[in-house]
């Protein structure tokens, strides 16, 4: 049992990276859910992304392209969720494990050629004097341009949500889509557009996944990253700032149990390797035992405007 | 103007024609795909639908297979639908499937090598238990403090995995296999090996166990009150509130069954097909069997024929891809989209078009 070989700033640096694809995907289904719809596809969004942000990023030569192709795809299978639970009105949790089956197969088809390769990466950034600070700068100022864009979307969601009107719009889609629709708001093309956001973000978080934090292509990759994103944004309570913590609260258990499981601890393998699902839970019941779930009040519900 | 206008009541023309019109749309979107791919569609649906079945040269050994494959996702399948029927979303099935064999293995090697005749049903009874006790976690979770159970049984799976991962290379692992991990070979083992009734059909003790549970489970939804209050918890939950339904002994009911026959799955392909636990020896079909419930319009008789189907499709899957070299992933494609496009389909069961103004009456 060697602790002395956990270097404990490489451990804090890599939690930021670990929690981003994560966080990118956590508030893009936040955001969905807000509007009222639950999507269960978020896995199958962020292997498609992953898939496509490589074979992008290879054939091109660039990891920014990567992005911007991995969003636009996830953006497009998100749109074949949003038909079929908005227009044609079907099941939600269906249809959202429907897409994730889809996208993992998509995913595996894709993904044939690409396995094995390597792809252009993003660089770190070098924040001057910020970067240079002693500790805190390794940790905190030296990442690449991804995981600092996630934080500015944490903060402009929030901002978005709270204090525009098309964040208020959107909120009260989510809450009471009847009284929205009653309101002459349209309920159908506000859902749809947070499902592509949502697909977007899951695409970005994946594709960061396959061209920053691992990076290469392997099938099933994400290993449940989408559902741990879920499962944040219920924990979160359907917050942007909670949402965050609850990213790198997921990202830091399982760089510690990484690390740990390198350095030898006593803990037996299996118990660290679930130990990020097991806490996920763990929160989760203390989250729904503590009361007031908050959760919007039509999350879930089909809406069809009866004439 | 073209809008969706909600009927009455369902239609009962189109509860039965939506799976038919579905696995036609998918039939001709996913030979678009396989001709993308560069293989013949024609060719290529053919193989996958008619040649297991008929086809002479593939038919001896393929037909058999049908029965193993279907077996366990009609057994899955039925306990998800009860579940999905009230309303509730147990996603675990995998997980619960593994921790059955997990445990009926288990019960089993604890007494090797004994050659008792009570082997065999001690580790159908461990699974069953086992299995309704990995679902009983959620179960719990969502009665005493309402949790989502969603996302707790979909937890449940990774932990199972990573338990699998590390009982096939040490408690369970087989101590005359070389430090391979994997247990003992059950399938080899005559009082524990689940093997076929009649030779040559793949009949065994688990499909036996599917068609049970299909005329149980009709039984149970359409002669018992359960099977009522679980209609009702799921059709109008108020209404079954003020009915008298207990909601947390339906939850408790519902993820229960299920867990007890995805662990009972486990437990006979754990002792027939697969042979021993490994790493990798649960191939999705706690996953595959939500979209059999979904395309057998959550029926016990829907069930048993779509889970056939989707059996001919892994079987027609795998011989595509040796004869015509279509890739393996296009399978699971295949079926994601089938599942699509049932969803799809299915709003006709419950509205109606209309095309054109209603006239102001």
């Amino acid at each position: 049992m060697d602790f002395g070989s956990i270097n404990p700033v490489l451990l804090l640096a890599s939690v930021m990276v670990s929690a981003t694809p994560i966080l990118l995907a956590a508030m893009g289904e936040m955001v969905v859910e807000r509007s009222g719809v639950l999507n269960l596809g978020v896995e199958g969004m962020m292997i498609t992304g992953a898939v496509v942000g490589f074979a992008v990023a290879v054939n091109s030569g660039s990891a920014w392209p990567g992005f911007l192709a991995a969003a636009a795809a996830s953006a497009l299978l998100s749109m074949t969720f949003g038909i079929l639970t908005q227009v044609f009105l079907s099941n939600q949790v269906a249809t959202g494990l429907g897409l994730t089956l889809a996208g993992l197969g998509l995913s595996s088809l894709i993904g044939k050629p690409y396995e094995g390769m390597k792809s252009p990466t993003l660089p770190k950034l070098d924040l001057g004097p910020l970067s240079d600070l002693p500790t805190v700068g390794r940790m905190l100022f030296s990442h690449d341009l991804m995981v600092y864009l996630s934080l500015l979307l944490v903060a402009a969601v929030w901002a978005m949500l709270k204090w525009t009107r098309a964040g208020l719009i959107l909120r009260a889609a989510g809450e009471n889509h009847d009284a929205a629709h009653a309101l002459g708001y349209k309920v159908v093309r506000i859902r749809l557009a947070a499902i592509a956001f949502g697909g977007a973000c899951a695409g970005l978080g994946g594709a960061y996944l396959s061209l920053v934090r691992v990076p290469q292509w392997t099938e099933g990759m994400t290993a449940g990253a989408g559902w741990i994103a879920l499962a944040i944004v219920v924990f979160a309570s359907w917050r942007p700032w909670r949402v965050l913590v609850g990213a790198y609260l997921f990202g830091g258990v399982t760089v510690l149990q990484l690390n740990l499981q390198a350095a030898g601890a006593k803990v037996p393998v299996a118990l660290l390797s679930a130990s990020p699902y097991l806490v996920t839970i763990l929160v989760l019941v203390i989250i729904s035992a503590r009361g007031a779930h908050a959760a919007p009040g039509s999350l879930g519900r089909p809406f069809h405007a009866s004439q | 103007m073209i809008a969706l206008e909600k009927r009455p009541q369902p239609s009962r023309l189109w509860t039965v024609l939506a799976p038919l019109v579905a696995v036609a749309l998918t039939m001709m979107v996913g030979g678009a795909m396989f001709a993308a791919l560069g293989s013949d569609p024609v060719e290529a649906i053919r193989t996958i639908f008619w040649d297991p079945l008929f086809n002479p040269q593939f038919s001896g050994y393929s037909r058999p297979q049908l029965l193993v494959k279907a077996g366990p996702l009609i057994l899955i399948a039925i306990g998800l639908s009860l579940g999905f029927r009230a309303g509730i979303w147990n996603i675990g099935a995998e997980g619960q499937y593994i921790i059955g064999a997990i445990c009926g293995a288990g019960a089993g090697l604890a007494l090797y090598p004994s050659g008792s005749a009570l082997v065999f049903p001690l580790m159908i009874l461990a699974g069953g238990l086992g299995g309704w006790a990995w679902a009983m976690i959620p179960a719990f979770f969502k009665t005493r403090f309402g949790t989502n159970e969603i996302l707790v049984s979909l937890m449940l799976v990774y932990v199972a995995e990573a338990i699998l991962a590390s009982v096939s290379s040490g408690l369970l692992r087989n101590p005359e296999g070389r430090g391979f991990p994997g247990s003992r070979n059950l399938a080899q083992w005559d009082a524990a090996a689940n093997r076929e009734l009649i030779a040559g059909t793949g009949l065994h003790w688990g499909v036996v166990a599917a068609l049970v549970a299909v005329i149980f489970a009709y039984v149970l939804l359409t002669r018992h009150i359960h099977g009522y209050n679980i209609r009702l918890s799921g059709e109008a939950p108020r209404a079954a509130r003020f009915s008298g339904v207990n909601p947390a002994r339906v939850v408790v009911f519902c993820l229960g069954t299920a867990g007890a026959l995805a662990g009972l799955a486990g437990l006979f392909e754990v002792a027939g097909p697969a042979g021993q636990i490994s790493i990798d020896f649960n191939s999705g079909y706690g996953f595959t069997a939500i979209i059999v419930a979904f395309l057998g319009r959550l029926h016990p008789v829907g069930i048993l024929l779509a889970g056939l189907l989707m059996a001919l499709t892994y079987i027609g899957g795998e011989l595509a891809q040796l004869m015509l070299g279509v890739p393996g992933a296009s399978i699971q494609l295949f079926q994601g989209m089938l599942l699509f496009f049932l969803l799809g389909v299915d709003v006709f069961t419950n509205y109606r078009l209309r095309i054109g103004r209603r006239e102001v009456a």
